[in-house]
């Protein structure tokens, strides 16, 4: 079981990379979200997998022998909740940025960085830089 | 797009969310659930409203603005982790009142902090992105 | 004790709570204005409760540790709180001169105050996950304030800061679920030993790796700083300087943090990654700046270089080392967020930050020119100021451990660091304005100036205490350091006796 889900995450991880490298920002973002889950899959084996034994008590009652660890679970739960919070605000800023530049391909996003190509108002006292510096 | 069948399903759903809402959250304490999925699910209700009606109507039907919502649940959250305080406790600390029928707690004050949290931080999200704001 | 240590990271929410119900400017910044004070006081009571009774911890609910969450405050933990505070406050009451009622009503103020408790949070936290959860407190609040600048650049710098940020979260969220499958617990205290028993030291190293990856991202160490000098430039100029003065440092405190108390049981491999990456990150860094021609852009590379002088001091692990990296961010935190707020005012005056587009500042405010003069120079590492202490503290480790070349880098990245400067000052100060009109200081209002001005003359009068008294501070970073080599205090104040 736990191997199927070590499995199970490193294909999401690969699915994940594959679609951060496409150059589009959501695109991007939707293989951020599957690299996430591929991450709280791992915290949640990392917490024993047992069918059917849920981490409760019943009242009275004395935990059962390999019950699921809890705090993995706990664990899993904030992460999730914390990376619902991320990306709903990454989906906010992505229409934010398609609004402000009709299109959503992060290679042709210069407007922080430009092109030094771009003609700079930099008087002849100032090197011009040689490379765009910083770019991503 | 405005479309009656789903304008008229929003307004029986709405009141069923809520009220699904409210038992998740109540129930969270010694079963799944809890603040967060029942501020969710409220918020669920709410964005369902927005698609059929528009966020005027939704505004109209939460009647209070969604930030000071946000306010009220960080304020009791907040006040959920005071509540300790003054009987020398730590912070976040547990206190009960040992009522025969309803066990009222601080605890079950942050879950409410959190429910009301998560509600108005969704829901001033899902206005801003709706009406075209600055997000 | 566990509210002296809970109240400063509290604190900032309630303003938080607080600014949510009030969203007209002039109310929300009040009440910034007296959280941060607040917090002042609580992180002055903290600092002097750690220095009489050494380390103190607190538990969360009164669960015990290593099962509940815990905070503790050590000496470094307890300064950076207090930096934190002081820089909350400086940039709080800038803000308002700067914050307008568009950005205040879309809760500039709310994400202020939840960054600080982050950040706070952050610092006090003797927990991993925690650590997480507080990392990602601040996160989403500076996603917030890096977008709340509204220009279309603003968004593009966002865009970056956000995606590269988020990969650096899976990263640390992996390390830390690897950590608990593999150990057991997510205590730093019970962390140090259960790292030393642990059969499999490999697997504690690749671990050990991914936090590396994790904080550097964060702290924007070589060759993972790239979100860094894309976006530093483009928000408001309060939020450029709160930035560029903690949010790296958390990141910097993070991986000290780590890596003096959990994972020390490989340094020959960490630890000498740790000073190769310190050593690019300096030159890398200083030479970004070199080839820029923005007041803010300059700023945010020289950030990065920096940093690399706080990671070579952790690098080393000897205890004059990580005196000197102490000793840097405590100084840096004041310096760079003054130098962003001089920034800020440069624009104010002359309506750009782009060199070559501005000019005539010298003649227009002689008072700035001094203000900017004193952290730049310190900076650089001049005699007097504080930062020739730091400077001075780390090539001195360097050249005790014999790392001949590592201390030339550490020299010539500062000699670099003078030729940004003086080209800040000779083309925003000594040059006349290219566009022919002479800025005044007089532009700006009574309320603007006082609430401008009297913030950095303030911090530039603590960098200059700071390096012409440097004893008490040396003395503080130096047992400071001393908790960090041996963290027998530190486990002993969180997990009592029953280790």
């Amino acid at each position: 079981m736990e191997t199927l889900i070590a499995l199970l995450a490193g294909a999401l991880t690969t699915a994940g990379i594959w679609l951060m490298l496409s150059g589009h920002l959501l695109r991007f973002l939707f293989g951020l979200m599957l690299i996430s889950n591929a991450v709280n899959l791992a915290i949640f084996t990392a917490g024993r997998l047992s069918m059917g034994r849920p981490p409760l008590l019943e009242p009275g009652g004395a935990p059962a022998p390999e019950m699921a660890n809890a705090l993995p679970q706990a664990l899993l739960l904030t992460a999730i909740v914390i990376g619902f919070g991320l990306f709903a605000f990454a989906l906010a800023l992505t229409i934010r940025a398609f609004r402000a530049f009709g299109h959503l391909e992060v290679d042709r996003m210069r407007l922080a960085e430009p092109e030094p190509a771009e003609p700079e108002l930099a008087g002849p006292e100032l090197a011009r830089p040689e490379k765009p510096a910083g770019a991503m | 797009m405005r479309s009656p069948i789903l304008g008229l399903g929003a307004r029986f759903l709405l009141p069923l969310f809520l009220i699904s809402s409210l038992y998740i959250l109540l129930r969270g304490h010694n079963a799944p659930g809890g603040g967060f999925i029942g501020g969710l699910i409220a918020a669920l209700g709410f964005a369902i409203l927005i698609f059929a009606e528009g966020t005027a109507a939704a505004r109209r039907a939460l009647k209070i603005e969604p930030r000071n919502l946000g306010g009220i649940g960080l304020l009791c959250a907040l006040l959920a982790g005071f509540g300790a305080a003054p009987s020398g406790g730590a912070p976040f600390q547990g206190l009960w009142l040992a009522l025969p029928v309803l066990p009222l707690s601080t605890v079950l004050l942050f879950d409410i902090g959190v429910y009301f949290a998560v509600l108005g931080g969704v829901l001033t999200l899902i206005f801003a992105l709706e009406e075209g704001g600055d997000a | 004790m566990s509210w002296i240590v809970a109240l400063p990271i509290l604190t900032p929410f309630i303003g938080a709570a607080a600014c949510l119900f009030l969203r007209n400017r002039r109310g929300s910044g009040w009440i910034s204005v007296l959280t941060a004070l607040v917090s002042l006081g609580l992180a002055l009571r903290l600092l002097v409760t750690v220095m009489e009774n050494g380390v103190i911890a607190g538990q969360v609910s009164a669960w015990p540790a290593p099962f509940g969450i815990t905070l503790v405050a050590d000496y470094l933990s307890a300064a950076m709180v207090l930096i934190t505070a002081i820089i909350g406050l400086a940039t709080a009451l800038w803000a308002m001169a700067e914050i307008g009622p568009t950005s205040a009503r879309l809760g500039w103020f709310v994400l202020f105050q939840t960054l600080l408790g982050g950040v706070t949070g952050a610092f006090l936290t003797g927990d991993l996950f925690n650590l997480y959860v507080w990392f990602e407190v601040l996160l989403i609040s500076s996603f917030g304030l890096l977008a709340i600048g509204g220009s279309r650049k603003a968004t593009d710098g966002a865009v970056k800061y956000v995606t590269l940020n988020l990969i650096a979260t899976a990263f640390f969220l992996s390390a830390a679920g690897l950590t608990y499958g593999a150990t057991g617990t997510l205590n730093m205290a019970d962390l140090h030993r259960a790292v030393a028993e642990h059969p499999d030291q490999g697997l504690m190293t690749v671990i050990a790796m991914l936090f590396m990856l994790a904080f550097g991202m964060k702290a924007a160490v070589f060759p993972l700083f790239f979100w860094l000098p894309a976006s530093y430039h483009t928000p408001h100029y309060a939020v450029s300087a709160l930035f560029a003065g903690l949010l790296t440092k958390v990141g910097v405190y993070a991986l000290i943090r780590v890596f003096t108390l959990i994972f020390t049981h490989d340094q020959g491999w960490t630890h000498e990654i740790l000073l190769w990456c310190a050593c690019l990150t300096m030159l890398t860094g200083v030479l970004g700046a070199a080839a820029q021609s923005d007041f803010r852009k300059i700023l945010s590379f020289h950030i990065v270089s920096q940093i690399g002088y706080m990671v070579l001091g952790l690098a080393l692990m000897t205890p004059l080392a990580l005196t000197g990296a102490v000793f840097y961010i405590l100084h840096h935190i004041i310096v760079k967020a003054n130098l962003f707020l001089v920034a800020g005012v440069s624009r104010r005056l002359t309506g750009g930050s782009e060199l070559a587009q501005i000019g005539g500042l010298y003649r227009a405010a002689p008072f700035l020119a001094l203000l900017f003069l004193i952290p730049a120079f310190s900076l650089a590492g001049f005699p007097p100021l504080s930062g020739f202490w730091a400077k001075f503290l780390l090539v001195k480790a360097s050249l005790d451990a014999q790392e001949w070349l590592v201390a030339g880098i550490a020299l010539v990245v500062g000699l670099l660091t003078i030729f940004s400067m003086t080209k800040i000052w000779a083309a925003a100060f000594w040059k006349p304005h290219p566009g022919g009109y002479e800025p005044v200081l007089t532009q700006l209002s009574l309320r603007a100036r006082a609430l401008m001005l009297g913030p950095m003359a303030a911090l530039a009068l603590m960098t200059l205490v700071i390096g012409l008294m440097p004893q008490p501070f040396l003395s503080f970073a130096t047992r400071a350091a001393g908790q960090l080599l041996d963290p027998a205090a530190y486990i002993h104040a969180v997990l009592g006796d029953k280790q």
